[in-house]
């Protein structure tokens, strides 16, 4: 096993964020992989995966429903099960929830426009896998780019997920119109996260803020922790 | 067989395209106070009966064609 712990980073036809992400979570100390959709199977010793940004089938019917039936996704959800972690960034996000890794959905932004631009994002919960390295409270700014970025569930799973402190990212201003300002949430085993915002382009202050690798790094570890539990 | 399965945004789910559209009817002249935009998708399939059929496409829009916590959908089988 190399010292670097192998990150799979699932591709779909569409998927545009895919190479930024490897070369990102490169920078921050992983073993990047690409994996093409149609593989019924993840890299032996994946030590987590990444579902990219992007417009996987053309955001066809609803955005992240037609990936969310891959053979890839069938191998994510099962190394899912096993505890293995999971994020899924934009597109990647609405994977997850099409997928029910997560819970709610994304709607098209309220103002009906795309946005593209940096925001802040407070954390809400650094008591998860992928906000160590974070304080609870901290800020962080990030870029969104993204139609279809207003989370959505029902009022009781909101409170519920909030009790829990699956809330993990909120916006500080309405970007989307998503509810409660949700940015990011994280699954009840904690092991599966998805955010609108995109860490993947905010990890060297050259490119205006490094607060993305915080979260990337936090993968990292975990990807490190998950290889080390599974051998 | 034919089949049409109308996919409609919940009752209360908030619609941006339908109010986008609702503001540009009124924009045209058109009295309208409501305005919502759903999905329409044909399907063609072998079936033994109607209510094999439908069967069927309850079961396509549970695993795919509508969401269920923004989407409501109505089933039409040609000859029911």
């Amino acid at each position: 096993m190399s010292e670097r712990p192998l990150v799979a980073v699932v591709v779909f036809p569409g998927s545009n964020d895919d190479r930024d992400a490897a070369w990102a979570l490169g920078s921050v100390g992983a073993e990047p992989a690409l994996v093409w959709h149609d593989e019924p199977e993840l890299p032996v010793d994946t030590g987590a995966v990444v579902l990219p940004g992007g417009f996987s089938y053309g955001d066809y019917l609803r955005t992240g429903a037609i990936a969310s039936l891959s053979p890839a996704m069938d191998a994510v959800r099962r190394f899912a099960n096993f505890g293995g972690p999971v994020l899924g960034i934009c597109n990647g996000f609405q994977i997850l929830c099409e997928s029910r890794l997560l819970p709610g959905v994304l709607r098209p932004n309220r103002q009906l426009e795309f946005v593209c631009r940096d925001v802040r994002v407070r954390v809400e919960n650094a008591d998860t896998l992928f906000t160590r390295r974070c304080t609870t409270g901290q800020e962080l700014e990030i870029p969104v780019k993204h139609g279809e970025g207003a989370w959505y569930a029902d009022e009781g799973t909101f409170v519920r997920l909030a009790a829990r402190g699956q809330i993990v990212l909120r916006y500080d201003e309405d970007v989307n119109g998503s509810l409660g300002g949700v940015a990011g949430v994280i699954n009840e085993a904690g092991n599966v996260m998805g955010l609108m915002p995109h860490p993947e382009h905010a990890v060297d202050p050259l490119l205006g803020s490094a607060d993305g690798g915080l979260l990337l790094a936090a993968l990292v570890d975990a990807a490190t922790a998950h290889v080390l539990a599974a051998a | 067989m034919r089949a049409t399965v109308l996919v409609r945004p919940k009752q209360g789910i908030l619609d941006p395209q339908g109010d986008a559209v609702r503001a540009s009817l009124r924009k045209l002249g058109f009295d309208v106070s409501s305005a919502r935009v759903g999905r329409v998708i044909d399907i063609e399939l072998d079936a033994e009966d109607v209510d094999e059929a439908r069967a069927r496409i309850e079961r396509m829009c549970a695993d795919l064609l509508a969401n269920p916590l923004i989407e409501s959908f109505e089933i039409q089988v040609d000859g029911s």
